[in-house]
């Protein structure tokens, strides 16, 4: 159980995949204007990172690299790795947006365009890999990948306030717009910062 | 010819994936710690994009509409697996320094955006060639991020060429800031790479938009 609180922890404030791994950053700039749209894109996100990281870890283990009892492999297909994963994603995107447009219309109109996006958001793919290359088991893979989807959302929500700010202010011409944000980005990934080793200590590990 | 070369060159400065489009933040801002890392995923990046834009271009009129997205992506990650296969293979530290960003290359934005705005409605040659350019364009910038970075940050430049090299020896590096100098460390990581990207895209703005009065400047000298 402390285990998972860990890895669901240092996954939201001290690997911040978006302030720190700088995974998902299009849709962190792209949607990061308003504060409503922030929720919802990453509550969408949220919902894709949990659901790709079910589908393609069982398809990574017993699938692509098998490993017998002694822990060899029966076969190694993990080249396909990419290919695979990628495919998946874009399935479980289609899939999810038929599932709410039939089900909870009210849920799929306030999410609608940004569904189609979250395909090419590298902070999904990033998190199914590095969820192999950790060599998580499943539940490990799934808080890992619920801990990567909050920090998303927190990290837009605290930059959607300093954005509102930022976008107040006076800025030479050639800084106004995104150069502006990318440094105001660089301010809020510093006070992330203050977090490392934050979890560990709280924990005792 | 002149066309040709425009579509080349303009993936440079004009239409910079990253620095105008601002397509592929992500690798950009994470593997730029170190100049040669930029040039290692400059260049996996430029094969892929060069490769798909042809394959791309090549099926255009046989893609359904309906279809184009997943098609392209599955083209685009066959080409990323052959480079993850090629890299691993031949180039082990490179592998070790891109870590997740290598497969990553398939959600790249530029891609992508490439094959959709430009191998759908234009010919072989004009695709291998937009596809180059804005490759060059894409790596140029990583090495200048990556330099930036480095330099304030470790002190040193291109450090671990020498993995990418053969001819040099494996810890080539140049030393810019003399040693005795703490290095400025906050460059290398997060915080110093949003910060360099965002001035260095305000300079690629000011570049851009300044043009007309500068070229009056400039023929005047002349």
């Amino acid at each position: 159980m402390k285990e998972l609180a860990v890895i669901f922890f240092t996954m939201i404030l001290v690997d911040n995949y978006v302030l720190v791994k700088f995974l998902g950053i299009c849709p962190f700039l792209g949607v990061s204007k308003k504060l409503d749209s922030a929720v919802g894109m990453s509550l969408a996100v949220t919902f894709v990172m949990v659901m790709a990281t079910a589908a393609t870890w069982p398809i990574q283990t017993f699938l692509l690299t098998p490993a017998n009892a002694d822990g060899t492999l029966k076969w190694d297909m993990g080249y396909l790795q990419t290919i695979v994963f990628i495919l998946i994603i874009a399935i479980l995107v289609q899939l999810v947006e038929y599932i709410l447009k039939k089900f909870i219309p009210a849920l799929y109109k306030s999410l609608g365009v940004y569904l189609p996006l979250i395909t090419t958001n590298c902070a999904i793919l990033g998190v199914t890999i590095l969820n192999i290359d950790n060599g998580y088991n499943f539940i490990e893979s799934i808080v890992c990948a619920a801990g990567a989807g909050i920090g998303f959302l927190v990290a837009m929500v605290l930059f959607s306030g300093v954005r509102r700010r930022v976008e107040q202010a006076v800025t030479p011409k050639c800084f106004q717009g995104l150069p502006i944000t990318l440094v105001a980005a660089a301010v809020t990934s510093m006070s992330f910062m203050g977090f490392g080793g934050i979890v560990d200590a709280i924990f005792g590990v | 010819m002149n066309n040709k070369l425009k579509v080349l060159t303009n993936g440079f400065l004009a239409e910079n994936p990253v620095l105008r489009l601002v397509l592929g933040t992500c690798p950009t801002l994470a593997v730029t710690s170190m100049a040669s890392n930029g040039i290692g995923m400059g260049l996996a990046a430029t094969f892929v994009l060069v490769c798909s834009n042809i394959v791309i271009s090549l099926l255009r009129k046989v893609i359904p509409s309906q279809v184009r997205i997943p098609c392209y992506i599955t083209v685009i990650a066959g080409f990323v697996s052959v480079v993850q296969m090629l890299v691993k293979a031949y180039l082990p530290d490179l592998d070790k320094a891109l870590g997740v960003y290598l497969p990553l290359i398939v959600v790249n934005c530029i891609i992508l955006g490439r094959a959709e705005m430009f191998a759908s409605k234009n010919g072989i040659l004009d695709s291998a060639l937009d596809g180059l350019g804005m490759g060059i364009g894409f790596t140029f910038t990583l090495v200048i991020m990556g330099s930036i970075r480095e330099i304030l940050g470790a002190g040193t430049w291109m450090a671990g060429l020498g993995t990418l090299v053969p001819a040099l020896p494996a810890d080539f590096s140049v030393q810019v800031i003399p040693a005795s100098i703490d290095p400025f460390t906050i460059m290398t990581s997060a915080p110093g790479g949003f910060f360099v990207f965002g001035v260095l895209m305000a300079g690629a703005t000011w570049l851009t938009t300044r043009p007309k009065k500068a070229a009056a400047v400039e023929g005047g000298n002349a």
